[in-house]
């Protein structure tokens, strides 16, 4: 029998392509035994398949096409999520060098994992079919599971792994049944056809509760309350690389299928789910900024103010407008840069301080650590929303979006979710600038570390260090300037940024 | 002759950061060199404008994000020509104060020292170069954003050179104004992506397109409501004044004299520039409430101003009370007499109050405290601090012949014409101000000999920061004819927007 499979246009998924092949090498080469391949050559060949990508989607800039029978879009939208996707795990294999999570889940393994969540990511934001969302989603989760839990030493983070699992199965069940729903009540599983369907059951019982258990499901990702409670532990308990590749990433490609879903397929029932987005939005910008304010952890006190930025990113989804949409890609991008530098300073002093992400491991870092304390403040003030910095402009244009489509009240839901946010983001400037240091004993104590099943020897052999010697770390501090700078520089120039915004926002050609 | 604006804007900024990257010895004469040449161009501003003109001048307008239709673009014209030549002369004052005498933390150790000088130099050039933006900002969102960016300096300033209780300071500081900044921020894009002002319904924030283009009322309100909140909380205005007493009391005086006399100034210029000309049937509508509020400052500022001991504090509520004066200039509407006075007294306010908030620094070292009760016959051995002291003080409380005289005849003239009956209750208030400021004078200079005072008068140094100010004041008030020319054109121009609204809705 002679099955003809559909049409593939290899150079559109040449990114895809660089990503899966990617994968596969890291994986072989991170079964040399040689300590020089496993902890060099891999990150590197990490790096090489991240920047292959990066390059073919630059390549294909503008192509705009789709492709395997309108499976996916490999268009613009499509193309800027990846580079935020690439960039972010470039980051991370920057901040895990000399991270314990590689050497204990092995470097190939780790690394390989990080390259399938980007492609899972990839695929999830060019979805155009309801199947191809859920591969997606699932492409991207499962690693993800496996990646929180690679601290294996740490029962933190086996249980973060653990939690993101049980929550993560959860939401995508969740989403699978509101797929099945949508396709029962449209009948079709196609974008296009789904919209075309619309105009005859957009009201109809089983499409609004499909829609409903779809951003549920979506939710939960995105960490959009009330679907947000694994957000602070999980984020606490994995390795802190990852948490800062969740952070960014995972926010990024939830939000990009929601703008591609909500705003594409599902348009014509604009009315029935912008409220209730609407109110999830002012929910989620709520909890997570009244959720941040008591956190003494770095890394929850980030996984709250997640929450509150996915919020404002909402609110760029439940315009449903072009400007809408840029502003939501725009944000993403400007929230890479912010939230990588403060994770960048939150690994580095982890290592130096010896107090885990507790606040007090940033007290007295302005008197003697300049290049880690601009870095955090540049951070935090563009998170609040300060002006000169990317965030500024971020939340201009989102309230802008608001504004110019009826949203005015969501609008002003994010200002005073800012002034609500300043009052933890402050205190981490207090902490860097304000305090002086503390002396504290040193910790640990030259004790082999407990021999656990599976570890690699070269973990086991390792113990912990009576004595903190000076760590250099030069990656981890130059990604923080690096992404600091980016901050200001987009926060003075946002020009070339929002020319890209622009053409993603482009694709959407439903919308006005 | 073309004066680059953009030049004055960023110099101070661009040697702060220069000075920050130098060795530590040269950072406050980096400083100092910043401030000097933004005053020196802002001298040459004086005397170049155009008198007689109503338009703005030295205009820059270049695109900017084209994306959201911002546009970076100066200009100068009546309104902020003397703020600007009063915001360059107070950051000069105060940065050849810290050339003088540089600032020390009172926890660093003495190695970290010189680091910290560095940074207190950037964010004092920082803080000039936002507050230069505001004033001089004609698009909507770079006003914003230049208002909003004037409190990451101070926020820094107050943390870690603060006395006192610095950690409530800031967190009161920012959060009170940063709200307040934040509902603005809201506003101004609702207002630019409403009115769509640009040509063919673009979206445009020129405060120019702006103006021409006004909103409908209902939407004029609420918008009004955010901008005069925000303005309200910078100058501050009672009830909108709580992060004041904590904040004037731990913020370094060479920070707050600056703080004083220039920033609570941009809230009064942002009703001038922004809220009467693109809101004028929402700031009809609010006159009376806006008035009441300002009355209420004026009251309360007095009252608090002659209850207090600290000094600081006794300028902060002084401060109230002369920005409510302001408020009700501006709000006399349709008066040009009254708004004419309020920009006359933002100026004379502004050059009153940094001297004397360098004059406390002054009398901390002599007594030791900066509580009047602790201080009293520094006079004795001091006779030209004494007379420098004094002849502000007289300033301050508009002594007949003072700029400050001037300035609040106007607004009380504007006033009378408009609203009788609150006009005469404001008049109690010049009366409380020669209370509250020869108390202050009295207690401090003459009296009994306070305990720990050792009195020695002042040094040239000194000097070198306070007889120029003095001088300045000496000369506005012979001259203020000048600072009142340079702006009629425009100030009539500005209040002419809710006299047509009056003229129609009787």
């Amino acid at each position: 029998m002679n099955v003809s499979g559909p049409h593939i246009d290899w150079m559109a998924i040449s990114p895809l392509v660089a990503l899966v092949g990617g994968a596969c090498v890291v994986l072989l080469a991170g079964l040399v035994r040689a300590p020089f391949v496993r902890r060099t050559l891999v990150p590197l060949l990490t790096l090489a398949a991240l920047g292959a990508t990066a390059g073919l989607a630059i390549a294909t800039w503008g192509d705009n096409v789709s492709v395997i029978s309108d499976a996916m879009a490999m268009d613009d939208l499509t193309l800027f999520l990846c580079l935020v996707f690439v960039a972010a795990a470039a980051c991370t294999v920057l901040l895990s060098w000399r991270a314990v999570a590689p050497r204990e889940a092995g470097h190939g393994e780790y690394y390989s994992l990080l390259l399938t969540v980007v492609l899972g990511m990839v695929v999830l934001a060019g979805a155009t079919n309801l199947v191809t969302i859920f591969i997606g989603y699932e492409l991207l989760s499962v690693p993800l599971y496996v990646l929180c839990a690679t601290e294996m030493r740490r029962a933190t983070s086996l249980e973060s792994g653990l939690k993101y699992l049980i929550i993560g199965s959860v939401g995508s069940a969740t989403l699978l049944y509101g797929l099945a729903f949508v396709y029962g009540a449209t009948g079709a599983t196609n974008f296009g056809e789904i919209a075309a369907a619309l105009d005859e059951v957009s009201t109809d019982v089983l499409l609004l509760t499909g829609l409903a258990l779809v951003v549920t499901g979506l939710a939960f990702k995105a960490s959009v309350a009330p679907f947000h409670q694994w957000t602070p532990d999980v984020y606490e308990g994995a390795p802190t690389a990852i948490t800062a590749f969740m952070a960014v990433a995972t926010k990024a490609a939830a939000l990009g299928v929601m703008v591609r879903f909500f705003d594409v397929a599902v348009i014509g029932a604009w009315d029935s789910w912008a409220p209730a987005i609407a109110v999830l939005a002012l929910v989620t910008i709520v909890v997570g900024n009244v959720g941040a304010i008591g956190q003494s952890s770095l890394k929850r006190l980030l996984a709250y103010s997640s929450v509150a930025q996915a919020g404002y990113m909402l609110a760029g989804v439940v315009v449903a407008t072009q400007l809408g949409a840029r502003a939501v890609v725009f944000y993403l991008a400007v929230y890479l840069f912010m939230n990588i530098a403060a994770f960048a300073v939150i690994v580095a002093r982890e290592r130096e301080a010896g107090v885990g992400d507790d606040i007090s491991s940033l007290y007295g870092l302005g008197a003697d650590r300049p290049l880690l304390a601009w870095p955090m403040t540049i951070a935090m003030l563009a998170l609040a929303g300060f002006p000169a910095t990317a965030g500024f402009f971020g939340k201009v244009y989102l309230i802008g979006a608001t504004v110019d489509n009826g949203y005015a009240w969501l609008g002003v839901a994010i200002v005073v979710g800012s002034a609500i946010s300043l009052a933890y983001y402050l205190r981490v400037v207090a902490a860097v600038w304000m305090r002086a240091p503390e002396t504290r004993p040193a910790v640990g104590g030259g004790v082999p570390r407990p021999a656990i099943a599976g570890g690699s020897q070269e973990a086991d052999a390792s113990t912990v260090p009576a004595e903190r010697p000076r760590i250099v770390q030069p990656e981890v501090v130059a990604l923080a300037v690096v992404c600091a700078a980016a901050t200001i520089f987009f926060g003075v120039y946002p020009e070339p940024l929002l020319d890209l915004a622009h053409d993603a926002g482009a694709v959407l050609t439903g919308l006005f | 002759m073309t004066i680059h604006l953009s030049i004055l804007l960023f110099f101070p900024l661009v040697l702060a950061t220069l000075g920050a990257l130098l060795p530590r010895a040269l950072a406050p004469g980096a400083l100092l060199v910043g401030a000097l040449v933004a005053l020196a161009y802002s001298v040459l501003l004086l005397f170049d404008f155009q008198g007689g003109a109503a338009g703005l001048q030295y205009v820059t307008d270049d695109s900017w994000i084209e994306e959201l239709g911002v546009r970076y673009s100066l200009g100068v014209d009546g309104l902020n020509l003397w703020l600007v030549a009063l915001t360059t002369l107070l950051f000069a004052a105060s940065a050849l104060w810290i050339w003088v005498r540089p600032p020390v933390t009172e926890r660093t150790s003495s190695a970290a020292t010189g680091e910290r000088t560095k940074l207190f130099a950037f964010h004092l050039g920082l803080a000039e170069t936002a507050v230069l933006g505001a004033l001089l900002a004609q698009d909507l969102i770079l006003f914003v954003l230049f208002f909003d960016l004037m409190l990451v300096p101070f926020y820094f300033l107050v943390g870690q050179w603060g006395t006192g209780d610095r950690t409530a300071a800031t967190f009161k500081l920012v959060v009170y104004t940063l709200v307040g900044s934040l509902l603005m921020l809201a506003a101004a894009v609702a207002t630019g992506i409403t009115a769509g002002a640009g040509p063919d319904g673009a979206t445009s924030f020129s405060m120019a397109e702006l103006a021409s283009a006004p909103l409908g009322e209902s939407e004029q309100r609420w918008i009004f409501a955010a901008f005069a909140l925000a303005f309200l909380i910078k100058m501050p205005a009672f009830p909108f004044h709580g992060w004041m007493p904590d904040g004037y009391r731990s913020m370094p005086l060479p920070a707050l004299a600056v703080f004083s006399g220039v920033l609570s100034k941009v809230g009064a210029y942002g009703f001038l520039r922004v809220v009467l000309p693109t809101f004028p049937d929402a700031a009809q509508d609010f006159q009376t409430v806006i008035l009441l509020l300002a009355l209420a400052s004026i009251l309360y500022g007095s009252a608090q101003a002659f209850t207090q001991t600290n000094m600081r504090l006794i300028l902060g509520y002084s401060s109230v009370a002369q920005l409510g004066f302001i408020t009700l200039g501006i709000f006399a509407l349709g008066e040009a007499a009254g708004a004419q006075g309020a920009l006359l007294q933002m100026v004379n306010h502004g050059l009153v109050v940094a001297p004397l908030f360098f004059i406390i620094a002054l009398l901390l070292e002599r007594t030791g405290s900066e509580d009047i009760r602790d201080m009293g016959g520094v006079a004795f051995r001091a006779p030209v601090l004494s007379s420098l002291f004094l002849i502000v003080a007289f300033a301050t409380l508009a002594m007949p012949g003072s700029a400050n005289f001037a300035g609040e005849f106007l607004i009380l003239i504007g006033l009378f014409n408009t609203k009788l009956a609150i006009a005469v209750i404001a008049f109690t208030g010049v009366a409380m101000a020669s209370v509250y400021m020869l108390r202050a004078y009295i207690r401090a200079m003459h009296n009994r000999v306070g305990a720990g005072v050792k009195s020695f008068d002042i040094n040239v140094r000194d000097g070198l920061v306070l007889v120029p100010l003095v001088l300045v004041i000496i000369a506005f008030a012979v001259y203020p004819q000048q600072a009142l020319d340079h702006s009629e054109p425009t100030v009539e121009k500005v209040v002419g927007g809710p006299q047509a609204v009056a003229g129609v809705t009787p």
